[in-house]
């Protein structure tokens, strides 16, 4: 019982970081059609930011400038870069924007070294909230969890509360449209970039120190950032926030998981070893393949649902 | 065909393999061990790269997972091989790539149907999946992927048509380069190919390919696969040379080099992705050498000419050509000197400042001493520092003038030749 | 059900309906277009005249009704396997393969009806027979001399006329023009319009033309769309008298 309320709490907690990732991607791919492979990238800055900022200046302030700094950064980006390669074509901006995952991740090990930084949990968050058939749960997920779900609040606030909101959300399915109308989408599409931009610096802010801090976090989150996005399906922010959860559980409770297919079919009197490849896979316990489940999870739903969960566009 | 379109390839066929002699060491009878195997290198990213081009550049799919087939290629051929030295495949070493190149094409089959039924965008996050799927998976089971370790073989099986024992590096070299220029012929005869145009063709209107008659998905799919055989013989080459594979032979690292060789050599032109394999296997073996922080200059380069020229550097030289063959070449002869003072110094102080940074944080914690450019630098004194930095700023914004200069010229020459043409 | 043969009409369109989301595009069209016919569809901006197209050539699905070929269900195919069945078509914005050249946009257009599926065995150079069909294509189309240019590069009419021959190419019986001489001048006009009687000889022709002197002078019967419904078809006299189409149609009519 202890493990499976842990692995759901710390689950939830997984989940809502990957949703604040991939929700920024989801915004970026929705409104401009444009994949930003350095998002994980743009993460990984949002956390060394925050690290820089809480040791020189404090944790609290870290959480305003670093997300500030990543949201510049993504204005620069669009302004100078992303418009500019956009008449050259499609492929063309994802290119562009693989390109940054390089450039950014080695001037990262470039500044701040290959070593993990000591990036730690502020002082004033490090306790158990409270414990739970035995189990501590710390104050800094609690944290971690509030401030996700005030962001996607503050989001679902924007989009359907505000003005700008509603331009952005014309822009989304109807951008020649909106344009006729009079909105200027190129300043609504920079605004977008570096808002979505702005979303993952916060999620590295407090995921840096709930993770490692090291150069090499865009690396592992990135892909299971984009296994999250496909599953929900291209263009849905809800898709995005259920996807996110799912693939949150699924690798929490992988972990603690052990054992495997074989051992389900014993019962059966299948007897199996692990003599070969599919013996092998077969008889891995699931915790130790917990790594693949999201991406095997993305290839079956794109065998039989390519749309994704709640996919809006087609892809 | 004609004699014009071939001779080019049989002179740089004819360069590669005269070239290890010209660093033999007549004295002690043995050819240049570092040449030899860079060479090898180069002709494997060659069928990589060229193989990726059938996806990029002719199909216009950017995939992400290359290196997937290339790997698997790689270890089903050290399987090959043991089983061979045991007797239980009797196939000679110089048929291996086929079989590598099989291998490829039955896992590019198996993903590709799955991944051509999207478009662009999708597909690419898809092949991203697939890569890290196949890459988690080698290092994690043992059977066939050897884990961590990898696999590994020893080539000498004796086993051959020639009757060689492939001992040598240089054996293995002209194995290799004979398989590098079948592979390239082939791949320049598929995109003379109904398959290979209406790939073009899909490339450039997905929906008019649909109104003659053509699926684009199958035409995807199938292009899929055989980019997917082409990077298996690679990858059987690779597990014939080093004998071992690990899991960096799938690995998304491998992959995005199959992309920046292509795209930096020009995806829009069959040879380009020779010219990115030949120049990305002398960076990294030079330049790894020099800097911790090639992948930095490489990843600017390949940014600068994903926004400025897309054409890659072949597509650059291309663009030459109805000025060379105007014979008005030589007018650009001055505006290209004006460029190159601002141009290096703007490099210059680019390098500088990554070097010094860079020697901050790793080559200090390492105890070297910096060198750049042949003299010794302080890190510590500010020298250095605003040396590089007037370099690039000044000469930043110096080229930004000449280039200006440059494009009128350019514009020049070419808008006469258009009126020319009339 | 019609029955499929020499005396089914070539488009059968039976009370089609088509919305996007809420908005009803397509209001219950019923229209035969019988085989041979030079059949122009006309109508006010917005009438649905392109979407029409779109239903019929597989590119969008229908919300309720049916469409037949040549008496066969075609409404449920995607796009290339109607035109495996005799349908092509041209589009309101010139589509070609900016890449290739004239020549082998021309060529790709005859692959398929020439067998060449997707083989990767065939070396096109050497196709003596389908390289001479193109030849003789780009002599029809008039564009000999801009052989080797890509098609990108070729003027906008010069593009156009390269995608009625795209379209014909094929040898489909069944011909779809999009306002084929949109944007052309008044020479390039008169020129197209040759061109496509010439090349559509013997084949059924439907046209969405906003142009009259081009659908008077090419058409056989005319239908005219508005908001979504046929408000009147016939030959080109009775579409000129009536008072519907008047109505409907307000000083559209220029000649």
């Amino acid at each position: 019982m202890q493990v499976v309320v842990g692995s759901l709490l710390n689950g939830l907690v997984y989940g809502m970081l990957l949703f604040m990732l991939a929700s920024g991607l989801t915004l970026i791919f929705s409104m401009m059609g444009v994949l930003n492979f350095a998002h994980a990238s743009i993460y990984m800055l949002g956390a060394y930011f925050a690290f820089e900022t809480s040791r020189w200046i404090g944790f609290w302030p870290a959480l305003v400038v670093a997300p500030a700094l990543c949201g510049l950064l993504g204005a620069a980006i669009e302004v100078w870069g992303l418009r500019r390669v956009h008449q050259n074509g499609h492929i063309a901006e994802l290119l562009f924007t693989f390109g940054l995952v390089f450039i950014i991740g080695r001037s990262v090990q470039m500044a701040w070294g290959m070593l993990p930084e000591p990036y730690r949990v502020p002082a004033l968050l490090d306790f158990p909230l409270f414990t739970l058939y035995g189990l501590q749960f710390p104050a800094y997920r609690a944290f971690m969890l509030l401030i996700s779900a005030g962001m996607l609040g503050a989001i679902w606030l924007l989009l359907k509360r505000t003005r700008i909101g509603l331009v952005i959300q014309a822009a989304l399915t109807h951008p020649g449209m909106a344009a006729a109308l009079g909105h200027n989408v190129p300043l609504v599409f920079t605004i977008v970039f570096s808002g979505g931009c702005l979303l993952a610096g916060l999620a590295g802010v407090i995921g840096g120190n709930y993770q490692s801090t090291e150069p090499g976090m865009a690396d592992s989150m990135g892909p299971i950032v984009f296994v999250v996005v496909v599953f929900g399906g291209l263009g849905s922010l809800a898709g995005c926030f259920v996807a996110s959860l799912i693939m949150g559980m699924v690798s929490t409770f992988a972990v603690v998981i052990d054992t495997s297919i074989a051992d389900l079919l014993r019962p059966l009197g299948v007897a199996l070893h692990g003599d070969d490849l599919l013996g092998e896979i077969l008889t891995v316990p699931v915790a130790r393949i917990g790594p693949l489940l999201p991406l095997l999870m993305m290839v079956l739903i794109l065998l039989f649902r390519p749309r994704g969960l709640m996919g809006t566009r087609d892809t | 065909m004609t004699r014009r379109d071939w001779l080019p390839w049989l002179l740089l066929a004819a360069a590669a393999a005269l070239l290890p002699w010209l660093f033999y060491d007549w004295g002690h009878h043995r050819h240049d061990g570092f040449v030899v195997s860079m060479l090898s290198q180069m002709g494997m990213m060659t069928i990589l790269a060229l193989s990726y081009n059938m996806l990029l550049g002719q199909a216009g799919l950017f995939s992400l997972c290359h290196a997937t087939f290339f790997g698997f290629g790689g270890y089903a051929t050290v399987h090959f091989i043991n089983a061979a030295a045991d007797d239980t495949l009797p196939v000679p070493m110089e048929l291996m790539p086929v079989l590598a190149g099989l291998a490829g094409l039955a896992l590019a089959i198996v993903f590709g149907a799955m991944a051509t039924k999207q478009r662009a965008t999708a597909f690419a996050m898809i092949t991203l999946g697939i890569g890290e799927l196949v890459a988690t998976a080698a290092l994690m089971f043992h059977h066939f992927f050897g884990g961590e370790g990898g696999v590994t073989t020893n080539r000498m099986i004796d086993r051959s048509l020639f009757g060689l024992s492939y001992a040598s590096g240089i054996q293995v070299y002209y194995l290799i380069l004979a398989w590098t220029l079948i592979a390239a012929v082939l791949m320049r005869l598929q995109t003379m190919t109904p398959l290979g145009r209406m790939a073009n063709a899909c490339r450039d209107n997905f929906e008019r390919a649909q109104f003659m008659g053509y699926d684009p998905r199958i035409v995807r799919f199938l292009q899929f696969s055989l980019a997917g055989f082409f990077a298996g013989i690679g990858g059987g080459l690779y597990a014939i040379t080093y004998e071992i594979v690990t899991f960096d032979a799938v690995a998304s690292p491998l992959s995005a080099n199959a992309l920046l060789m292509a795209y930096i050599g020009g995806n829009m032109v069959f040879a380009g992705p020779v010219l990115g394999a030949v120049l990305i296997t002398l960076l990294q073996s030079g330049v790894s050498l020099m800097s911790n922080s090639w992948l930095i200059y490489v990843g600017v380069l390949f940014i600068a000419m994903v926004t400025f020229a897309p054409g890659g550097l072949a597509g650059l030289i291309m663009a030459h050509g109805p000025i060379f063959r105007a014979g008005r070449l030589p007018r650009l002869f001055v505006p290209y000197l004006r460029l190159l003072p601002p141009g290096i110094a703007a490099i210059g102080g680019f390098v500088g400042l990554v070097e010094l940074i860079s020697f901050l944080t790793i080559g200090e914690a390492q105890g070297r001493h910096l060198v750049l450019f042949g003299s010794p630098v302080d890190v510590a004194s500010a020298t250095p520092w605003t040396i590089a930095a007037a370099m690039l700023l000044l000469g930043g914004a110096w080229l930004r003038h000449e280039s200006r200069v440059f494009a009128r010229v350019w514009q020049s020459l070419t808008s006469d030749l258009i009126e020319a043409r009339g | 059900m019609t029955p499929a043969g020499p005396d089914a009409p070539a488009i059968r369109l039976a009370d089609v309906h088509k919305s996007f989301g809420a908005t009803a595009i397509i209001r219950g069209v019923s229209l035969d277009i019988l085989r041979g016919e030079r059949h122009a569809i006309i109508g006010p901006n917005g009438a649905g005249k392109t979407t029409l197209f779109n239903l019929i050539s597989g590119r969008f699905p229908i919300t309720a009704g049916s469409i037949e070929l040549g008496g066969q269900r075609i409404d449920t195919l995607p796009p290339h396997r109607i035109n495996r069945l005799g349908l092509s078509r041209s589009f309101q914005i010139t589509s070609i393969f900016p890449r290739l050249s004239v020549f082998e946009n021309l060529r790709c257009a005859l692959l398929w009806s020439r067998d060449y599926r997707y083989s990767f065995w065939h070396l096109l150079p050497r196709q003596r027979a389908l390289n001479a069909a193109t030849e003789v294509l780009l002599e029809e189309v008039n564009l000999a001399a801009r052989r080797d240019t890509p098609a990108g590069l070729l003027s906008y009419a010069e593009q156009r006329e390269l995608e009625i021959g795209m379209t014909v190419a094929g040898g489909a019986s069944v011909i779809l023009l999009d306002e084929p001489t949109a944007g052309m001048s008044h020479s390039e006009t008169e020129y197209a319009v040759a061109l496509i009687r010439r090349m559509t000889q013997g084949r059924t022709l439907v046209m969405v033309e906003h142009d009259m002197k081009v659908v008077f002078n090419l058409a056989d019967t005319i239908s005219v769309v508005v908001y979504g419904q046929v408000i009147a078809s016939g030959p080109p006299a009775e579409i000129r008298a009536s008072r519907a189409v008047q109505e409907a149609y307000l000083g559209a009519l220029d000649q």
